[in-house]
């Protein structure tokens, strides 16, 4: 990054400047991420304490060490939460940049018929809110207005549940995919028109097919895109909640505390349980920096443009 | 599904011998991606297709059938809770219009100062910023719900809007767009003609970045009207939902009041509609390839 060199005489206002536009945002950055992550922290050592015994004993906030956290990771439904984030994310995020992948790999290829067309279809339900789209898919998958057991009735075969048993991962999966194969297959198209042209003439001189074209060079050259898609597809996992609780009431099969951030809800809303929650929270956002910083690190790009 | 059809009409109709042998290889690609458009077309079809049935049709006939019920579905849908839908509406358009308006500037003007000014603590901040991009909003729900009730501002519109002032990516990529878009020489030229640092950013950076800022308040705009953990755990009055979360309880009332569920099929196609005209309008307007293009480091 450039950067202006100090020359005139006016020094002292020029070094108050950047912090002027710096004002605002880190004002906001203090108020909504720094002092929420500490207070977070705070209240997950905190706990009520009954004392003075008995089941008329005056309840008090005291400090409780690690007594949240402990309960948080001896939580068998938190963590089951975690286990069906699991089988969740190793449907959603290879599909999804899979697709995103192939679509952008199809639209870059020269000459293809109806690829504007395509495009813009491809990308519409990026701006369908999650909780739309459950409601969409909600009502293709239940039962009664299912256009698959329509067909299937008319046929005289047996209608199919596919939000039970072992259709339930795919079928909310298919949600996410669905919404966010648009964006991530944009975010890899625009990045590979960004390669020069010139790269794939010297491949075709050399007799390289499309296909190796795209599994030699194109491929390669969007790594640290496909990176950034990935990373954001698996923060966005790990941020689970709208869609299963949409669809929660449309099936039997999901639970109140289905994904972790369902149990966190639960115990800050429901059980009035603030500390487990703030333990709870704070361990998904650590979970999500280490899983983060991880990829980053075994990816081993700069991806993120950090000088 | 129309347009699939129409548009995929040219292809058969270019059956011109030349192009033959190039077109065969064409095939396939055009077939893969239209099988793409129409995963993603369907549930947009079927909403559309599902507002216009009453609600026994909406369990009797085809799925893809046209109903007989969109007026009545209409008017049902504005009379619902004496016009809570349109008070959801204008909601969602008061977060998102005016949190990724201001969101923009703010991050406009971070991302400015990153860019193109050395100061002590610039790389501190720039982790602060990407430490944020990698914890994003929604973990963080609770913790900004417990400090906005405990100075009293849970359950009004600030407790929404305000966290969406703030976004860790759109700095980041304002920074990558300042970087890029606006020289340093131009900068330095400005500054021996004597303008003040105020009048560089307001009068030569900011019209140089406005292609840039267009992406960052659309990005801002649609992940705002989008959320639904925020301002389902802010807020408690039903008339101040976004759509997210005024349909939301639409359907889970739903699951007991079968009748509901028209209502919250025409008003998740009426929220639908808006959003992806905008989308069209200003697709051409997006500089997605600034998100791709800042990446490469």
């Amino acid at each position: 990054m450039s950067t202006v060199t100090e020359q005139t005489p006016r020094r002292r206002r020029r070094w108050v400047a950047p912090y002027g536009f710096l004002l605002p945002a880190g004002l906001l950055y203090l108020a909504f991420l720094a002092i929420p992550i500490g207070y977070a922290v705070y209240l997950s050592f905190r706990g009520l304490r009954v004392s003075g015994g008995g089941p008329f004993g005056v309840q008090e906030e005291t400090w409780v060490g690690f007594q949240n956290y402990v309960a948080t990771f001896t939580d068998p439904e938190f963590l089951a939460g975690f286990g069906r984030l699991a089988i969740y994310g190793i449907i959603a995020v290879p599909v999804t940049l899979g697709l995103a992948l192939t679509f952008a790999l199809l639209l870059d290829l020269p000459r293809v018929a109806g690829a504007r067309f395509a495009r813009t279809a491809i990308f519409i339900p990026y701006a369908v809110p999650g909780v739309i789209a459950s409601l969409l898919w909600g009502f293709l998958y239940l039962p009664s207005t299912s256009p698959l057991n329509y067909l299937l009735r008319r046929l005289g075969l047996d209608p199919v549940a596919v939000v039970e048993g072992g259709m339930l991962f795919p079928s909310v999966a298919n949600i996410a995919i669905w919404t966010g194969v648009g964006f991530n297959m944009i975010i890899l198209y625009t990045s590979l028109r960004g390669i020069p042209g010139e790269v794939y003439e010297a491949a075709r001189l050399d007799g390289a097919n499309e296909w190796h074209i795209a599994y030699r060079i194109k491929i390669p050259l969007v790594g640290p895109a496909l990176v950034l898609t990935g990373l954001f597809a698996l923060i966005g996992t790990l941020q689970v909640y709208g869609e299963p609780t949409t669809l929660r009431p449309m099936t039997n099969s999901i639970s109140q505390t289905w994904v972790p951030l369902m149990k966190i809800y639960r115990d800050a809303f429901v059980r009035d349980d603030l500390s487990l929650a703030a333990a709870s929270s704070v361990v998904l956002a650590l979970g999500t920096l280490v899983v983060s910083v991880v990829l980053l690190r075994l990816t081993q790009r700069r991806s993120l443009g950090v000088s | 599904m129309t347009a699939t059809t129409t548009l995929a009409r040219p292809v058969s109709a270019a059956a011109a011998p030349a192009a033959r042998s190039r077109r065969r290889g064409h095939v396939l690609p055009t077939l893969v991606l239209m099988l793409g458009a129409l995963y993603c077309l369907v549930p947009v079809a079927w909403v559309v297709i599902a507002s216009t049935k009453s609600n026994s049709e909406l369990f009797t006939t085809f799925t893809f059938a046209p109903g007989t019920g969109l007026v009545e579905n209409v008017r049902d849908l504005l009379a619902y809770g004496g016009g809570q839908y349109g008070q959801w509406v204008l909601n969602s358009l008061l977060f998102a219009g005016f949190g990724a308006f201001a969101c923009t500037l703010i991050s406009t003007m971070a991302g400015f100062a990153l860019a193109k000014y050395s100061f002590p603590g610039r790389q501190l901040v720039f982790y602060a910023i990407l430490g944020g991009v990698l914890l994003p909003g929604i973990t963080l729900a609770i913790p900004q719900y417990l400090l906005m009730s405990e100075i009293g501002l849970a359950g009004s519109y600030w407790s929404v809007l305000l966290p969406s002032l703030i976004s860790p990516f759109a700095i980041y990529l304002a920074r990558v767009f300042a970087g890029s878009s606006v020289p340093s020489d131009t900068i330095e030229a400005a500054r021996i003609d004597g303008a003040n640092d105020a009048r560089i950013f307001t009068a030569i950076a900011l019209p140089m970045m406005i292609p840039g800022m267009v992406t960052i308040f659309l990005l801002q705009f649609v992940s705002i009207w989008n959320n639904f953990l925020l301002p389902f755990i802010m807020l408690s009055d039903e008339r101040m939902y976004p759509l997210t979360v005024g349909l939301y309880t639409l359907l889970s009332k739903g699951s007991g009041t079968p009748s509901l569920y028209s209502l919250a099929i025409i008003g998740a196609a009426v929220a639908i509609i808006p959003l992806v005209v905008m989308m069209l309008v200003l697709q051409r307007y997006w500089r997605v390839d600034l998100l791709s293009g800042g990446i490469k480091g």
